[in-house]
């Protein structure tokens, strides 16, 4: 038990924690640009494995890990437009719309990559990211290791934060985005194109998606499993609900829960005598405990799930 | 230029039948894209693909065998969905009810064959509804969405199996996450020689039956009903929504259960980490295929296996991965919403 | 500025007075038709308005009034006809291109943002291509656009925080801040009281006067007749009349409205009370933002009576009615139908006990709209019709045959699906649901909102034929004609109390104005 409290155990637990929170950091503050917008995207969790294949492929064919980072991106934002043809411009029931979306890319994720490496007996692997201290802040002890020398993406993930705020809170973009995701109505009557917002906060929120899954199987790991995503997509789905939609809130609990991910394995490794399933099931038991907590007060963007039309008299 | 959509006037009901068969049809024509992509001879997929899943007596009672869990996981989601409560956890409520029906299944009472068979089924029965009605309560007491909890806790039964497998429940003397073989008298017997097909089959077509009476003929289904279209106003005429909902969940996750059943009961005879290669999430798409209603759905469920018996022997004779069969079920799902728009808008192209 | 409004002319060109010329025509509508599936709701109508004039647009519910204006505000294109801005032919597709040219448009139901402030909803998707969001700079026009028109709200209050009136107000500087010239107003004045309805009145006035050419669209005759100069009369979609307002009556415009003479409306003889049927004493409610919208209310409401609850919109009127419904829980007080006292919270218990609802919002909470006809007439009574512990259908069907005879509910057969019937009808199905089983007490809310004619009269004579046969009834209603023709008491509800009780054929309109506007002390 004492091994808990060293320096070493600390400060490896808390660069853990910022792996693993970040595929969900991007999970989270892509989901919530589309939510803000009033679409809920289900779709998250296929295209995070869409990109997290894409990314490794295009890896593996062109050695270039950041040009797989850029394809991760592409394709996700591929399938969040096709999110937004089915649920915005058709109209079609969001939630169906998304689980479509997740349940097709699911397969088509795995249908490429079987036809592109068939079944090996050792799957391949890319050389990973590695990872990129920041001079003098990296030196400073515990935080500088945990928070300092980490993947380049994790940086990203973590300025993405402050910027999704600013361009929610302070930029005209932001105010028509907001206002699309309450009172579609109130934005139409302005001259902003709804259809259009809604489109365009999809597709960026999937390049983030996707940007998220690529991480997975290019800095976290090395290779490709069909279960590398492993419902972090809808634990971001659940962050955007706990951090009541707010970029900054639901980076933190997407930090609460890289935490419980990064406890559970170290302790693990320590021997409590804990089966090793049941720490498997602790954040995902966490993330509901979480929601109730804030089930209360929390306010989604009113115009959620519901698709704007002009209109229809009759 | 642009797209105008306007309400069209309702369809007659028989052109709302057809639509699921046109949405089958369209998405078999799509699957030569990826047959092609993957280097398949068209012709000769097209056809393992059907000799494979009815071409042969043996082959037709497979696709059966197949599709009775499908008929299970899609009553559930349907019958879910009718009422909007969105029952994403059928995963999670089917490996509840194997659990259950394995531990009925390895400890089975000295009783009749009948007795231990009732006692499996409603284990599993129970189980599974016990698993779907967390998060219908947290849906009613706390106004936690369904769609999220559902989900997250198909991830919670998993591992909750997997600890079982690798402990209490796991076989002696094994390295390997599997139960011991349930019983005898615990399984379910084959009704036809020469195949698999079991009781499960004949239980899930009595599902069918089951479900269509209750969304017909009863108070039940109709409450349910009025619940998914209009929670506020089933409200206000004085239906207890939330006790709907509860019930629904119950019912739903009981069905799902029921498929878990049928796996370890029929075809496993032992519990398996891979039990389920996703039943509870192609249910999805099969109850949406069917349109929420049960005999649609068991015949969406029965294409499905045709889908997924035949893309086995497909890939062996052609070379195209199995997974095409989860990629024709994504585009099937696609399709089917596109057309279900389609009876209710025209799209216009309008100059501007 | 021309100090005072030159002369209207009805169409002739007339030798100005004062040097001025005619005013031009900012606005001109021709042939515009529009149909919506099988209704067709502007049939080649051609309008024109012009500069620095207050027009209005009459009409009863359903006339077309808020289509055709949509179509000038780039929300709806019309099948055929042509717009006009300033003499230059115009093509709309979207609002954007409307306010580019000026024209802002007041909506009946809001367009704002309720959790958003003041300012934000007034900025929104105005940036003028910046990409970072000016807010002082924006403050400050607004400020000045405040005072120049005289409408005062905080900027930085957020929106739900305001009154129905404040509200309007930001609505008007949403346009006035994109530079409006045209400004068009739907049923302004059905949400406020006589008193913000004088002060949007002086609004009005102060924009015509700066130049502003202004569409007010209503369907109350004697609002017409005081803001407008000329009224434009549409009948089923049909551009009907025009006249200047100087040079017509109150009655020739009902006449020209319906299309046909109506006599002037009697008030039907007034009932004899019995016993209260319906008590409340005491009720406390909250409302969905935690503050308490009821406070304290206590009423009695005898048989055959007819109490009518006055009052603006937002003054607790919904979570009273809701309370009644047993939609919503009360935080104290007593509610009792006939001598016992109902479960709160329990819509069954409503139910069970005798009362009639009318919900404010037929399509969200009274009706289900995907459901059948038959299926939503037996939506409280379902379980009545079982043999064997089933649904008997064929029961259900002759009971709902029924219905739609006695009630002549136009439909295509019991089985069609609610969504296809028009308004009027599918207030009916309620009607028809809630009043055929001679219910003690009956609270109806706003019941007659966007009907025609024909169809509120047809509430109006089914609600008087429940009073005949003995009911308390309590009728919630923002309309202060049906009020004064309908009601045996009239009530005024203001922020949650009730401020005075007047009999319903002596109060004064002046009476009940002050006590909506919330001013307690009586009229001279």
């Amino acid at each position: 038990m004492e091994q808990v409290f060293t320096i070493t155990f600390i400060t490896g637990l808390l660069a853990a924690m910022m792996r693993m929170a970040t595929p969900i950091i991007f999970g989270t503050l892509g989901e919530i640009l589309s939510e803000r917008a009033g679409v809920l995207n289900l779709g998250i969790e296929g295209i995070m494995l869409m990109g997290a294949m894409t990314g490794f492929l295009t890896t593996l064919t062109t050695g270039s890990l950041w040009l797989g980072v850029a394809a991760a991106a592409l394709v996700g934002a591929l399938l969040a437009l096709f999110m937004a043809f089915l649920a915005v411009y058709l109209g079609l029931s969001q939630h169906v719309s998304g689980l479509g979306i997740t349940l097709f890319s699911t397969g088509l994720a795995m249908f490429i990559y079987r036809l592109s490496v068939g079944s090996p007996v050792n799957p391949p692997t890319v050389r990973p990211f590695t990872q990129a201290a920041i001079p003098f802040l990296s030196e400073i002890p515990v935080i500088g290791p945990a928070f300092f020398t980490q993947y380049t993406l994790v940086y990203w993930a973590f300025l993405l934060i402050p910027a999704l705020w600013v361009l929610l809170y302070r930029t005209t973009w932001g105010l028509a985005i907001r206002t699309v995701g309450e009172n579609p109505l109130a934005a139409d009557t302005v001259g902003i194109n709804v259809n259009l917002v809604r489109t365009l906060c999809l597709a960026g929120g999937g390049a983030l998606m996707g940007i998220g899954g690529a991480f997975l199987t290019l800095a976290h790991q090395n290779m490709f499993l069909i279960d590398v995503v492993g419902g972090r997509g809808w634990i971001s789905i659940a962050m955007v609900i706990f951090g009541n939609w707010d970029p900054a809130r639901g980076a933190a609990g997407a930090l609460i829960f890289g935490f419980l991910d990064a406890l559970q394995l170290r302790l693990q490794g320590l021997g409590f005598d804990i089966p090793f399933h049941l720490f498997l099931l602790i954040p995902y038991l966490m993330t509901v405990v979480a929601l109730v907590s804030v089930s209360r007060r929390a306010a989604a963007p009113a115009g959620l799930l519901k698709p704007y039309r002009r209109e229809e008299k009759g | 230029m642009r797209m105008i959509i306007t309400k069209r006037a309702p369809l007659p009901g028989w052109v709302q039948v057809l639509v699921p068969v046109g949405a089958i049809l369209v998405t078999l024509l799509l699957s030569a894209v990826p047959i092609l992509f993957a280097g398949g001879d068209l012709w000769l997929s097209y056809t393992s693909l059907f000799k494979g899943a009815l071409g042969t007596r043996y082959n037709f009672l497979e696709t059966c065998v197949k599709a009775a869990p499908l008929t299970f996981t899609g009553l559930a989601v349907a019958f879910a969905f009718r009422a909007k409560f969105w029952n994403i956890g059928a995963e999670g409520q089917l490996l509840a009810g194997a659990i259950a029906a394995t531990w009925v299944g390895i400890s089975a009472p000295a009783l009749p064959k009948v007795a231990v068979l009732i006692l499996v089924c409603a284990a599993g029965f129970l189980a599974g509804g016990l698993w779907a009605t967390v998060p219908a309560l947290l849906k009613t007491k706390y106004r936690v969405d369904d769609v999220v909890t559902t989900l997250l806790l198909n991830y919670v039964m998993w591992h909750i199996m997997g600890y079982l497998l690798f402990g209490p429940l796991q076989m002696p003397n094994s390295s390997w996450p599997r139960s011991p073989a349930i019983l005898e008298i615990a399984r379910f017997p084959v009704l036809l020689a020469r195949s698999r097909f079991h009781l499960g089959i004949v239980l899930a077509v009595a599902a069918v039956l089951i479900v269509w009476f209750i969304n017909s003929k009863t108070v039940f289904g109709y409450q349910a009903r009025a619940v998914g279209v209009n929670p506020r106003a089933a409200a206000f005429g004085g239906i207890n929504v939330d006790s709907v909902i509860i019930r629904t969940a119950l019912l739903s996750g009981g069905l799902a259960g029921m498929a878990g059943v049928g796996e370890v009961a029929a075809i496993h005879f032992h519990l398996l980490m891979d039990i389920s290669p996703g039943f509870g999430y192609s249910g999805i798409v099969i109850a949406m295929l069917g349109r929420l209603h049960p005999l649609g759905t068991a015949l969406a469920a029965f294409f499905f296996s045709v889908i997924i018996v035949g893309a086995q022997s497909m890939s062996r004779l052609t070379g195209v991965p199995t997974y095409i069969a989860e990629v024709i079920q994504g585009m099937a799902l696609i399709v089917m919403l596109i057309a279900l728009l389609l009876t209710e808008y025209r799209i216009k192209a309008v100059k501007d | 500025m021309p100090a005072d409004r030159p002369a209207m002319s009805a169409g002739t060109e007339e030798a100005p007075a004062s040097g001025h010329t005619a005013p031009a025509c900012v606005v001109e509508m021709r042939s515009i038709t529009k149909t919506f599936l099988d209704v067709t709701a502007n049939n080649n109508v051609t309008f024109s308005l012009r500069e620095g004039e207050i027009c209005a647009l009459l009409g009863e519910n359903g006339a077309g009034k808020t289509t055709l204006m949509n179509i000038l505000f780039g929300y709806y294109a019309a099948d055929s006809g042509e717009i006009r801005i300033g003499g230059e032919k115009v093509s709309f597709s979207s609002p954007k291109d409307a306010i580019a040219c000026r024209i802002g448009m007041v909506h009946q139901h809001f367009t704002l943002v309720p959790s958003q402030t003041v300012l934000e909803n007034v900025v929104v998707g105005s940036g003028g291509g910046k990409f970072f969001l000016d807010l002082s700079g924006a403050r400050k026009k607004l400020l000045d656009l405040q005072e120049r028109f005289g409408l005062s709200v905080d900027p930085d209050a957020p929106v739900w925080t305001l009154p129905i009136g404040g509200q309007q107000k930001v609505e008007i500087l949403k346009a006035l801040y994109r530079d409006a010239r045209i400004l068009i107003l739907d049923e302004p004045t059905a949400v406020l009281a006589p008193l913000e309805t004088r002060e949007l009145f002086a609004t009005l006035r102060t924009l015509a006067s700066e130049g502003c050419s202004i569409i007010f669209i209503s369907h109350k005759l004697y609002e017409v007749m005081e803001i407008a100069d000329r009224v434009v009369v549409l009948t089923k979609g049909v551009l009907t009349a025009e006249r200047k307002v100087s040079e017509t009556s109150e009655r020739e415009l009902a006449n020209l409205m319906v299309g046909r003479d109506l006599a002037e409306k009697k008030r039907p003889p007034r009932g004899s009370p019995g016993k209260p049927l319906l008590e409340i004493r005491g009720l406390r409610v909250k409302n969905d933002r935690n503050l308490e919208a009821v406070k304290d209310l206590s009423l009695d409401i005898r048989s055959g009576e007819i109490m009518g609850m006055a009052g603006v919109s937002g003054n607790g009127q919904r979570e009273l009615a809701e309370a009644l419904f047993g939609l919503r829980r009360p935080l104290s007080g007593c509610i009792s139908v006939d001598g016992r006292p109902l479960p709160p919270a329990r819509p069954k218990a409503s139910v069970e006990s005798g009362m009639g609802r009318i919900p404010e919002d037929r399509m969200t909470t009274g009706l289900l709209l995907e459901l059948s006809v038959e299926e939503n007439l037996v939506l409280e009574n379902h379980a009545d019709f079982r043999t064997l512990g089933m649904l008997d259908h064929v029961a259900i069907g002759r009971h709902a045959e029924r219905l739609i005879s006695d009630f002549s509910i136009k439909t295509d057969g019991r089985t069609a699906k609610a969504q296809t019937l028009s308004g009027g009808n599918l207030q009916k199905i309620i009607l028809a649901r809630e009043l055929s089983a001679s219910p003690k007490v009956v609270v109806a809310a706003q019941p007659t909102r966007g009907l025609d004619v024909g169809a509120i009269e047809y509430v109006h004579w089914r609600i008087l034929d429940a009073r005949a046969s003995g009911a308390a009834i309590l009728l919630i209603s923002e309309d202060l004609d049906e009020i004064f023709q309908l009601s045996d008491r009239i009530a005024v509800m203001y922020e949650g109390r009730i401020m005075g009780i007047a009999d319903g054929g002596s109060a004064s309109r002046e009476q009940i104005g002050l006590w909506m506007s919330g001013v307690n002390e009586p009229c001279a």
